[in-house]
């Protein structure tokens, strides 16, 4: 009896000392701490190379970078306009891809049939989603800047039809994240104010937007960061390259001439000179601190929302 | 023998009084109401498939009707035709009819929500509201255009759901703070507050733990003096405890359900005349 067990307990210890060699655990799991070393020192080398090059320009002239108008001098040049532009493409986009862009995902998560044509309007803008921005910016030529071209002064190159573009060329991304965040709501919550005699309309008003308001703003605001940084586009539809001078009104402000900080920096990058060498690498830091910023946002909207079921 | 115990129960709720003979002792009081819901030859399906077939109940006023029957014979989908949750689900039909009060629920004229409000459901999952308490009671009657004192009806909710000592105070707290057994209370509450006739519980118990489901047992028969209650359970034991009359289903050789035999719960339990049956509440297959 006590012979048989303590067999069995050597047997035991003996199996589980055992250490076998795992080679193709270990060798899977270096891969993927290279990959993940790989793509973080890219990131790293890229930011640190901009900060080397563009912080000195801060050091030198302070926010003045910031508040100075576009120049051809180097030593007077600054962002204020693309800083303008930027921020008012921000507010136009929001305005119209943000509403658009929810309603029809509600559409289609909690009103459509799931039939064979609301099939076919999901992989369409999901294949949208993918279309390179420059063909954005020929569709915003053709449509908006053709539509107000006899608006203002122009020629239909302002920062209204660059705004729109702009939430065309996102507005497949907004709907793809709130459908998916308002698809991530439990049917459970839908089936329980049902079953109290909600209507479709409160069920999804009170019950479901509400659920999905973390999921929607986090979609949207990174989709909003992804307009922050489109260059083709806005180029294509007649944003500034070079200097401009910018009114004070609100007119010219909408229906003049316009810039966005991607579009300073794709034009400083190309500039002979070799002090825009820095200004480009200022702009670029400006530019990246802007999307933080807006990401930051996004993740304290989400934390804030936040609910658990 | 049952008569002096019935009414103890209704009121202080004590455990291990509740038997058999207990559901049967209201008997007195229901055979001359008619029945609030009649189904007639009902059929429902999920696009091509039969799921139950030829269904014909009568569902008693104010008393507990107790579906039963193995998984997948269609409990569940025929509970869910009653206050016409199926139309939720693309590609799903009814034949026959289902009949409130005399009305074809499934009529061209009627609302479905409206049914709905009048026949409240109770979910397998406790389903609370991401929501507080409070709000959880008050979103059916909010949602109809509640008029009146809204405090005193969340109130007399919760007291109904025997939650209320629980939760008094706390009722600012979210809903899903509360442990399974009150989660599914509330969620009672929150059926009950919409005022409905009748209640359907779609195996209200199948995530607690005995404690918790005798409580709701316990409810259900306060429940019944107010409302009718049709309950989906898989429990036999449940069946045979808290209701008082029982349908059992089977599914037949097109995996479509259908009903065996449907009877007082004494009955069904005790002298079953389809052999099925006999089976089946004797532990034997299911």
């Amino acid at each position: 009896m006590s012979t048989a067990t303590s067999v069995a307990a050597g047997t035991v210890t003996a199996s589980l000392r055992r250490q076998r060699l795992d080679v193709a655990g270990w060798v899977f799991s270096v891969i993927l701490l290279v990959c993940l070393l790989f793509s973080l020192a890219l990131l790293i080398v890229l930011v640190s190379d901009q900060l080397i090059r563009g912080l000195p320009v801060f050091a030198e002239r302070g926010t003045t970078v910031l508040t100075s108008p576009l120049s051809s001098s180097p030593a007077r040049a600054g962002l204020v306009q693309g800083l303008i532009g930027s921020a008012l493409l921000a507010v136009i986009v929001a305005l119209t891809a943000f509403p658009v862009g929810i309603l029809t995902a509600v559409y289609l998560e909690e009103y459509a049939s799931g039939g064979r044509l609301s099939r076919f309007i999901d992989v369409n803008i999901r294949n949208l989603s993918g279309v390179p921005s420059v063909v954005y910016g020929l569709l915003g030529l053709a449509v908006f800047v053709a539509l107000m071209s006899n608006v203002g002064n122009s020629n239909g190159a302002n920062i209204i039809t660059g705004g729109l573009t702009l939430a065309v060329l996102i507005l497949p991304l907004v709907i793809i994240t709130s459908a998916e965040a308002i698809r991530a709501v439990p049917n459970a919550i839908r089936e329980a104010g049902f079953g109290i005699g909600a209507s479709r309309w409160q069920v999804v008003r009170k019950l479901v937007l509400p659920a999905a308001t973390p999921g929607v703003l986090t979609g949207t605001v990174l989709a909003l960061s992804r307009a922050l940084g489109e260059t083709a586009p806005l180029i294509l539809i007649g944003a500034v390259l070079g200097s401009f001078s910018q009114g004070r009104s609100i007119q010219d402000l909408f229906l003049g001439s316009y810039t966005a900080l991607p579009v300073i920096v794709f034009d400083w990058a190309r500039k002979p000179q070799e002090e825009f060498r820095a200004l480009t690498s200022a702009a670029i830091i400006v530019l990246l601190l802007v999307t933080v910023i807006a990401n930051a946002f996004a993740i304290i909207l989400r934390n804030r929302y936040e609910r658990r079921w | 023998m049952t008569t002096a115990t019935a009414p103890d129960v209704s009121k202080t709720g004590e455990a291990p009084a509740i038997h058999i003979d207990i559901a049967s002792s209201s008997d007195g009081s229901s055979p001359t109401k008619p029945p609030v819901i009649t189904l007639d030859d009902v059929s429902f399906y999920y696009g091509e498939f039969r799921a139950v077939k030829n269904i014909s109940i009568d569902v008693p006023t104010h008393r507990i009707t107790a579906l039963i029957g193995p998984s997948g014979c269609g409990k569940s989908t025929l509970l869910r035709t009653i206050n016409r949750m199926n139309d939720l689900i693309p590609g799903t039909r009814v034949e026959g009819r289902v009949r409130y009060h005399e009305e074809d629920i499934y009529g061209p004229s009627v609302d479905a929500v409206e049914v709905r409000r009048r026949i409240g459901m109770v979910f397998q999952k406790a389903n609370p509201f991401p929501k507080s308490i409070y709000d959880n009671v008050a979103f059916g009657p909010r949602l109809n255009g509640f008029k009146g004192n809204m405090d005193e009806l969340v109130e007399n909710s919760l007291r109904r759901a025997a939650i209320w000592d629980e939760v008094k105070d706390k009722l600012k707290q979210s809903g899903l703070s509360l442990s399974g057994g009150q989660q599914q209370r509330l969620c009672i509450a929150r059926a009950i507050a919409t005022q409905p006739e009748v209640i359907l519980m779609d195996e209200p118990c199948s995530a607690l733990d005995p404690r918790a489901t005798l409580q709701i047992e316990e409810l259900m028969m306060q429940l019944k003096q107010n409302y009718t209650i049709v309950i989906v359970t898989h429990n036999m034991q449940q069946a045979a405890r808290a209701s008082d009359r029982t349908v059992f289903m089977n599914m037949a050789d097109d995996r479509a359900g259908f009903v065996v035999e449907q009877d007082e719960t004494v009955t069904i339990f005790t002298n079953p005349t389809n052999q099925m049956t006999e089976d089946y509440v004797s532990g034997r297959f299911g």
